[in-house]
């Protein structure tokens, strides 16, 4: 068991170093910076993937783009604006809301909606229908109360 | 009768966005360039690195700017479509040879022909990441004014030139 999850840490380890780039970083807050803007930025070539995720040559080229500008003394503003000058919102994974993506932001609230709408439907039929079956019920005891009797007289009989 | 018709609209509703998404192409993500200034550039020629070449140099042309790379596989498949667009002399071709290798970039021009009027070179990618390539071959159509005003994102095909292309650089040319 030990020996499995020191494996198994061996190949974590591995994984984690995979595509690391050595940057210094003249403080914490520029680091910051640079670790939340390659999150934020998508790489155009493997669309799922962040800058920082990616192997592919663009979003090395991009970190190195973003880690420059940071260096420059650019603030993040100007980081993200630079990016969207040159490929659209879409490299933004958060991007502004406006005409064109509003769709995109309210989607899930209306889908929401729609499910609510439907919930409340449903319920609602559910309801009527097991007050329906309710009503069934009394009329099958009215007719086995009408059955006990006529079987009772029939006994009499 | 709501029974049997709201799963119909259901179905309609989503065959509808279904139809959409399979012609949708995600892959293509419109430029932000377009009816913008093209961006700067003073890059080194491939055929003579002491040259340099901008923008400014085309002023007054129509011209256009194919990204391409010897280790890119569409381009291949662009490149005699490039070749006949050339013959055409519709409008000037320059050719951003894209992180490429001078002499592997040189080699593929002398095994298949030249259609650039001028390439030149982006070997760290920047004047790329300026243009927002993302995916090469990409060709883009700049006007006299130096404008960009069209991108085409993949290998232009035949049909391409005749049906964007010709018109669009045809039009282009008749402007001031």
């Amino acid at each position: 068991m030990k020996h499995l999850s020191i494996i198994f840490l061996l190949i974590l380890s591995g994984i984690a170093c995979a595509g690391v780039e050595f940057r210094q970083f003249a403080n914490p807050e520029q680091q910051e910076a640079y670790e939340t803007l390659t999150s934020e930025l998508r790489c155009l070539v493997c669309q799922n993937q962040t800058i920082a995720d990616s192997n592919a040559e663009l979003a090395a080229d991009l970190r190195r783009q973003v880690y420059e500008m940071l260096q420059q003394g650019k603030s993040k503003q100007d980081i993200a604006q630079f990016m969207t000058d040159r490929y659209g919102d879409f490299v933004l994974y958060n991007p502004p809301f406006k005409l064109k993506t509003g769709l995109l932001w309210m989607g899930p609230v209306v889908f929401l909606l729609i499910g609510l709408i439907a919930v409340f439907l449903f319920a609602r039929r559910k309801k009527t229908a097991s007050v329906l079956h309710s009503n069934t019920g009394n009329e099958n005891a009215e007719k086995l109360a009408k059955i006990r009797n006529l079987l009772e007289k029939g006994d009499q009989s | 009768m709501l029974k049997y018709i709201l799963p119909l609209i259901l179905f309609i509703v989503l065959a509808v966005f279904l139809a959409l998404g399979l012609n949708l192409h995600p892959s293509e993500i419109p430029s932000p360039l377009i009816n913008k200034p093209a961006p700067e550039f003073s890059a080194s020629k491939l055929q003579a690195p002491e040259e340099k070449l901008t923008p400014a140099d085309l002023k007054g042309k129509v011209w256009l700017f194919n990204v391409w790379a010897s280790w890119c596989v569409s381009c291949r498949s662009e490149h005699p479509v490039l070749n006949q667009l050339a013959q055409a002399k519709a409008a000037v071709i320059v050719g951003l040879n894209y992180k490429d290798e001078p002499e592997a970039a040189l080699g593929w021009l002398a095994q298949l022909g030249n259609p650039y009027d001028v390439s030149i070179m982006d070997q760290d990618g920047r004047i790329g990441i300026d243009w927002g390539v993302y995916g090469v071959p990409e060709t883009f159509v700049i006007d006299k004014q130096g404008v960009v005003r069209y991108k085409h994102t993949g290998p232009v095909t035949p049909e391409d030139v005749q049906q964007v292309f010709l018109p669009l650089i045809a039009k282009l040319q008749a402007e001031n």
